[in-house]
């Protein structure tokens, strides 16, 4: 008695700090036309302790084991679950059987095709495994369906789940969505805008002498802006699209610090030109590595295969919106201001020790890890 | 500002939240190459496997017969904690459904029910079950003893202290110097506990568990009153009883931990990877000694706290914040995490990670309702006190 008493409260206090995993299984769905494609993730021991994997009792699951059990795992976890479409069965037929590593330990992965008399409009799921040999056995469950994904977890409590097809998702409206993830994104991302800032600062000037001056002309000024917009927006939808098209893939903290150095390097060539003609090639070397951090901000976004396209257009779109509308209103202050002698000293010069300054905050924050500022 | 601020600090909104949200991408399956390959390797062969199918059989034979039953349901829960691993008290929860379905249970069925829904933070049912089974058996001591240990851990120490005193004439004189000692030093009496404790210890003549258990609370006495070698030394003689036990090692790596001693976290506990709460001071160690096994380990760790929460498991959320304020560097989302946890939970540990997250991320408010229990309930620890002052000092 004394023992037990013992061993139960060292295992409440052990309770305090769980581990392991409790038991789960991952099925997940994916509906297309009438039919309905399953994978099936579930864990070994699990499948052990409910019919037996290990044949000579070594305490050991091999692949041999596994391989000739393979009809009955898929009779016991099949036949307790139950697929249906607007009330009709849709059998599910047992495909191949390969084997995962999950965080606590090896599943196996039951491939099975559920085929239904039609295109259902109501999708009904009811799942049943393991309820019975531990109530805590829960079911996480993912449906793909039109570009969509829902999710749900079953448990002895929740065992029946229903998809009722929604209206097809209006292309226009995922379009304006992901165009106005775009501009947002412009609009919080302080760094891309202080690298446009940085560019478009000396527009109205000239450089003579080593000493700024006015540039005559709004015409001029507009036209060096144009150029330069354009080449950044060149070189950042060109690798936004290769990187949300899955061609280029670089660690983002890399990218970030390289944003970050970019907008420094653009500063300081105010203060000490060294592209002052070729402000344009500058927009478009470091463009490059912006598009980079629109992909990651993008792909963050969940982009289903089949809108991959037009979430990348749209996107791209809303970020040259959000530009164009940066561009629109800093660039008659710029032009307008830059007629005073001050401008140069206090507007194009000061702000740019300020950006610089913020910019290699941010490098040592991004590259080394650091924390410094509030935001 | 402070929203986009801390979005703007990884440039990239949706990655956080991204990672809260997302199902784990299924990694790419694959076909063993060979029959012989070993895929896993099952827990608990040997004799207790044995033992185990043997009354499991028992059971099957016997339906009606709760002895086995029961008994089964014990070492399931018993594995449970020596494996630190969840499954059995999902075996252990089946065995005993039908025993609950019966219109008035019997109060050892219920007692063991409150076991597992204590191991699920589920205390509020617990305690339903604990009075239920205590109304109809006021001797069961382990009753008793359950409610005392929850009572405790949800900061309610007068109530514990309450749910001790049956004990005096129950159980063991260790047993319930322990419970006794344990509420009393977390309620003011710090001192005194500590010296009734070690009476108690010096006197006993009980055996491998129970003196792990009475160690380790000593231990955890004399540090939170700053009698650091003390504490060592009571660490040193739990350990020394070379018992197997998840909760010594997570204790004594704290220890370890706080006194700037990371090799010693990383030598203890280098095996101990299954477990999430190992794994996470084995980690934290790594971090300080600049391991090359860190990265990977964190990333194990994020993985299993994003499995237990696909599942809607939220027991772990105070561990996942000492892993989000520490190796994440998060302090606002630990924060939350901690709160959540403060809700549930009201242990030393639990207010420690709450007043960490607090300080890091400048938000003294959110310390306010620690500080305040930790004043009500005259909780002694020197590591509180310290995060205290600080913020008191912050908040001048």
């Amino acid at each position: 008695m004394k023992a037990l008493l013992l061993s139960l409260v060292l295992g409440l206090w052990a309770a305090c700090a769980q581990a392991h995993k409790p038991s789960d299984s991952y099925l997940s769905l994916k509906v297309e036309g009438d039919s309905v494609q399953g994978r099936w993730d579930i864990a070994l021991r699990d499948l052990d302790y409910a019919i037996g994997l290990d044949a000579n009792d070594d305490g050991a699951i091999t692949w041999g084991e596994l391989r000739t059990r393979q009809d009955a795992i898929n009779a016991y976890a099949l036949t307790r679950l139950h697929i249906a479409a607007d009330g009709k069965d849709c059998p599910a037929r047992a495909d191949d059987m390969l084997v995962d590593e999950h965080t606590d330990g090896k599943y196996a992965v039951l491939g099975f095709l559920a085929p239904c008399s039609g295109e259902p409009q109501t999708l009904a799921i009811v799942y049943e495994l393991f309820f019975d040999l531990d109530p805590q056995h829960r079911g996480l469950l993912r449906v793909e369906r039109d570009g969509r994904t829902d999710t749900a977890i079953f448990g002895p409590d929740t065992k029946r789940f229903e998809l009722t097809r929604s209206a097809p998702r209006d292309p226009w409206r995922e379009f304006l969505g992901f165009g106005h993830e775009g501009v947002w994104h412009i609009w919080i991302g302080y760094d891309h805008i202080l690298f446009l800032l940085s560019l478009l600062l000396p527009a109205a000037l000239v450089m003579e002498a080593g000493e700024w001056r006015a540039a005559c002309g709004f015409r001029r000024a507009f036209w060096d802006v144009f150029k330069i917009v354009t080449a950044f927006t060149l070189a950042h939808s060109l690798t936004l699209s290769l990187a949300v098209l899955r061609f280029v893939e670089l660690p983002s903290r890399w990218v970030e610090s390289a944003i970050a150095a970019s907008v420094a390097a653009a500063a300081l060539n105010n203060l000490y030109p060294m592209f002052q003609r070729r402000r344009a090639a500058l927009a478009f070397a470091f463009g490059l590595i912006h598009g980079l951090g629109f992909a990651a901000v993008l792909l963050d976004l969940g982009l289903p295969d089949n809108l991959r396209l037009l979430g990348l257009v749209g996107f791209n779109l809303g970020v040259e919106a959000g530009q164009l509308a940066i561009v629109g209103v800093s660039l008659p202050l710029i032009y307008g201001l830059s007629r005073y002698e001050l401008y140069s000293p206090l507007v194009l010069k000061l702000g740019s020790v300020c950006i610089a300054g913020v910019a290699f905050l941010w490098l040592a924050e991004r590259g080394f890890d650091l924390r410094l500022m509030a935001f | 500002m402070k929203p986009w601020g801390r979005t703007m600090k990884r440039g990239l909104p949706a990655l956080v939240l991204g990672w809260c949200l997302t199902f784990p991408a299924l990694a790419e399956p694959y076909r063993p190459a060979a029959d012989d390959e070993v895929l896993e390797s099952l827990p608990a062969r040997g004799e207790n496997w044995r033992e185990l199918r043997e009354l499991r059989q028992k059971v099957k034979e016997n339906p009606a017969d709760p002895g086995p039953a029961m008994t089964l349901v014990r070492r399931y829960v018993e594995l449970g904690r020596a494996e630190s691993d969840p499954r059995y008290y999902g075996h252990a929860e089946a065995v005993l459904a039908s025993w609950l379905r019966a219109a008035e249970p019997s109060p050892e069925a219920l007692t063991l029910r409150a076991t597992l829904l204590q191991n699920r933070h589920e205390f509020a049912k617990a305690l339903e079950d604990l009075s239920r089974a205590l109304a109809r058996q006021p001797r069961l001591a382990q009753a008793w003893l359950t409610r005392a240990v929850i009572l405790e851990v949800q900061g309610n120490y007068p109530a514990a202290l309450n749910s001790c005193l049956p004990l005096a004439r129950l159980a063991s004189p260790l047993t319930s110097a322990v419970c006794l000692n344990s509420a009393l030093s977390l309620s003011g009496q710090g001192d005194f506990a500590y010296q009734r404790l070690g009476l108690a210890l010096a006197q006993t003549e009980a055996d491998g568990p129970e003196i792990l258990w009475a160690q380790v609370t000593a231990a955890e006495i004399a540090e939170r009153l700053g009698r650091f070698d003390e504490a060592e030394r009571h660490y040193r003689k739990a350990l020394g009883l070379n018992l197997k036990n998840a909760y010594l090692w997570a204790t004594y790596a704290d220890f370890l931990l706080d006194r700037e001693r990371p090799k010693e976290v990383l030598n203890l506990l280098k095996n101990e990877t299954r477990p999430d709460n190992l794994l996470l001071r084995l980690t934290l160690a790594e971090q300080r000694l600049g391991s090359p096994a860190l990265s990977a380990h964190v990333d194990a760790l994020k993985a299993r706290f994003a499995a237990s929460r696909l599942r809607g498991d939220t027991t772990h959320q105070g561990d996942e914040a000492r892993f989000t304020l520490h190796l994440l560097n998060e302090p606002i989302r630990a924060l939350e995490l901690a709160k959540a946890n403060w809700a549930v939970q009201r242990e030393p540990r639990d207010a420690r990670i709450l007043l960490e997250s607090a300080l890091a991320a400048g938000r003294n408010d959110s310390a306010q309702p620690v500080l305040d229990f930790i004043a009500q309930s005259r909780l002694q620890d020197v590591r509180l006190r310290g995060l205290g002052d600080r913020i008191m000092a912050n908040s001048r």
